[in-house]
């Protein structure tokens, strides 16, 4: 199907690779190239739509472990999709890439919930924050090392606290009497990480909600 | 042709009234939380705004109430156990996501379902964009003072529900796709009572929306106000009528037909000026062409089997085939243990769904459980135009804005 855009686009940016797909074309493109790209398909290529930005998590010890990837639809070429992806930079505790909001302005609430699910860090977003969790949360959840049934927090309200002297606690059947230090135990529970044989299931039914939202 | 018209930008109105008053004079802003329980703002979105009296000069939506970790829970969970979670992205149109979710999962499993489930797919999605339609338009008249509206409408949404049941067993939790086809045939001279439905529906639609579309009090609150130009809607991915309202023609069932749309013959309706009066319209003409779909689906619907045939390791063989032949059970067995068998790879499929265009990115490696599911929902970027557009509004037009954007936050915050 429609190849000639990604012919062209080799042609100006030789280092883009082909990326396996069964449905749209898909291009593997280095990180310093993602606004390049993307400018270019939609400029010369009338790919006007961002439709997402998202990431993969390759899990612990995968290099590189975060890849982010963008959705391109063009309303003038009658529906047609492109896929590019890239490496993520940094660190895994810190990956970054880079911000396209320049491009788009609705990439700001995609970067925002990128951020906010798996600690990618997009340089030269205007207002990098959490999005569907609250500011302080201090765990990026859709990273592999999270584990299902979460890991219990502070929840917010210090300045609550600190306003009225009144303390936000959980709600009873979450406090842990025997132990209070887990509310902030730092690493997740190898018991409560969701077991994942090759193949089969994990057991989300068996395993119990611990984190409030 | 008359001449096109354009409303003035309320961001720039806003900044060239505030320079006519001297600093010194310059009135200080308040702040107004709005939300996360308000009535106008459909469930629990919250908007912190900054106010200069009556005239909102910063909007922040503020998500997340409704977070449930839909896309954790995902790749956890065989791909068949997932379906009920759709019905709860957009909970007033429950089928079409079923449908969309299906489609995307078939799609990375190159199964091909026969075209009576692709039928029986287009109608009941159809049926749900009515009935998502109805609710989007109750509500919206409601936040603008027109109380009438939803009395009509939610009592057409009822007839829908009763049919819904009919076909699913549920009226709102419907889960009725499964990977490869869906969960029951259609029942005995159900398709008659869609008719029937249908005849008696476009009447009631026309009454109803007579009550509003040359109503002068609908049309003050909503004539110029919210207005996004085309070049804003593409900026920030809006898609459904809300994009279509600012006058780009983007219709996925036209433009990359699925389940068989390309078979149907419908208008796709635009907006001219971007407006909360012309979303409201397009999602008027929705209705109507929804309904001319469903007739031509009722008219040759296709006979044949309802569910992939030929897809031994994905859809579940029949039930009684499983309590009296062994091969059968053990495949029963395996796809509801392991879940169906989808090969390595990755999909994007978007759906033309009522609230916009709802997408499934799905990354598999193997087996029966997603790697990664991203959810790409229509409320979450159609609500991140929010902060562009009530710039400069007053704060009733802030209600009317948000009735005419019609989100859903089940979908939203996901």
């Amino acid at each position: 199907m429609s190849a000639d855009f990604l012919a062209a686009l080799r042609s100006r940016f030789p280092q883009a690779a082909d990326r396996a797909s069964a449905d749209h074309p898909a291009v593997n493109v280095p990180l310093a190239d993602v606004v390049a790209v993307l400018k270019f398909l939609r400029d010369e290529h009338g790919f006007d739509l961002l439709m997402d930005v998202t990431a993969i998590d390759w899990s612990e010890g995968a290099n590189p472990r975060f890849t982010v990837v963008y959705h391109l639809l063009s309303t003038t070429r009658s529906g047609s999709y492109v896929r590019v992806a890239a490496p993520c930079g940094g660190n895994d505790e810190a990956p970054v890439a880079p911000s396209v909001t320049s491009l788009w302005p609705g990439a700001n609430w995609h970067e925002r919930e990128c951020y906010d699910m798996f600690g990618i860090r997009f340089e030269g977003h205007p207002d990098l924050r959490r999005i569907l969790m609250w500011e302080g949360y201090p765990y990026h959840p859709l990273r592999k090392d999270f584990p299902l049934a979460g890991i219990e927090t502070e929840l917010p309200g210090a300045d609550v606290v600190e306003e009225t002297g009144t303390k936000v606690v959980a709600a009873p059947w979450r406090v842990d009497r025997s132990s209070p230090r887990a509310v902030r135990s730092t690493s997740p529970r190898p018991s409560l990480a969701p077991r994942t044989r090759a193949g089969a299931t994990a057991s989300p039914g068996r395993t119990r909600r611990r984190c409030g939202r | 042709m008359a001449a096109e018209h354009t409303f003035p930008d309320s961001a720039a109105r806003l900044a060239a009234g505030a320079a006519t008053v001297p600093d010194e004079f310059q009135p200080e802003k308040m702040s107004l939380s709005m939300g996360p329980s308000h009535p106008s703002t459909h469930g629990v979105l919250r908007l912190q705004l900054e106010i200069d009296g009556e005239t909102v000069t910063k909007a922040d939506p503020v998500i997340g109430y409704l977070h449930r970790g839909d896309e954790k829970i995902a790749e956890n969970m065989t791909y068949n156990q997932f379906v009920p979670y759709t019905d709860r992205l957009d909970y007033l149109a429950p089928l079409a996501n079923n449908m969309a979710y299906a489609i995307a999962v078939e799609r990375l499993a190159g199964v091909k379902v026969p075209p009576r489930c692709e039928a029986i797919r287009v109608i009941t999605a159809e049926m749900a964009r009515i009935s998502a339609h109805l609710m989007g338009l109750g509500a919206f008249g409601l936040d603008v003072g027109a109380w009438t509206v939803l009395l009509y409408s939610l009592e057409e949404r009822e007839k829908l529900y009763k049919l819904f049941e009919e076909l699913t067993g549920a009226r709102f939790t419907t889960s009725y796709t499964r990977i490869g086809g869906v969960t029951r045939d259609i029942p005995e001279g159900w398709l008659g009572r869609v008719g029937a439905f249908c005849d008696q529906f476009l009447p009631i639609l026309e009454e109803t929306l007579r009550l509003l579309t040359r109503n002068k009090i609908f049309m003050d609150r909503t004539v110029g106000v919210g207005v996004i130009s085309k070049a804003d809607a593409l900026a920030y991915g809006l898609t459904g009528p809300n994009l279509r309202g600012s006058g780009v023609g983007l219709d996925l069932r036209k433009d990359k037909p699925y389940s068989g749309y390309e078979n149907y013959e419908f208008d796709v309706p635009v907006g001219t000026s971007g407006d909360c009066y012309d979303r409201y319209l397009v999602r008027g003409e929705e209705m109507r062409q929804s309904v001319r779909i469903i007739r031509q689906v009722i008219a040759r619907f296709p006979e044949g089997a309802w569910h992939a045939t030929d897809a031994r390791r994905i859809f579940a063989p029949p039930k009684d085939k499983v309590l009296t032949s062994m091969e059968e059970l053990i495949q029963n067995f395996m796809i509801v243990t392991e879940g169906p068998q989808i090969p390595a790879g990755e999909v994007y499929f978007e759906a033309e769904n009522p609230k916009g265009v709802l997408g499934f990115y799905i990354v598999s490696k193997g087996g029966g459980v997603p790697y990664r599911l991203k959810i790409r929902s229509p409320s979450f970027c159609n609500l991140s135009i929010v902060p562009k557009v009530c710039t400069g509004c007053l704060i009733s037009d802030v209600v009317a804005v948000l009735g005419s954007l019609d989100f859903v936050m089940g979908e939203c915050d996901r």
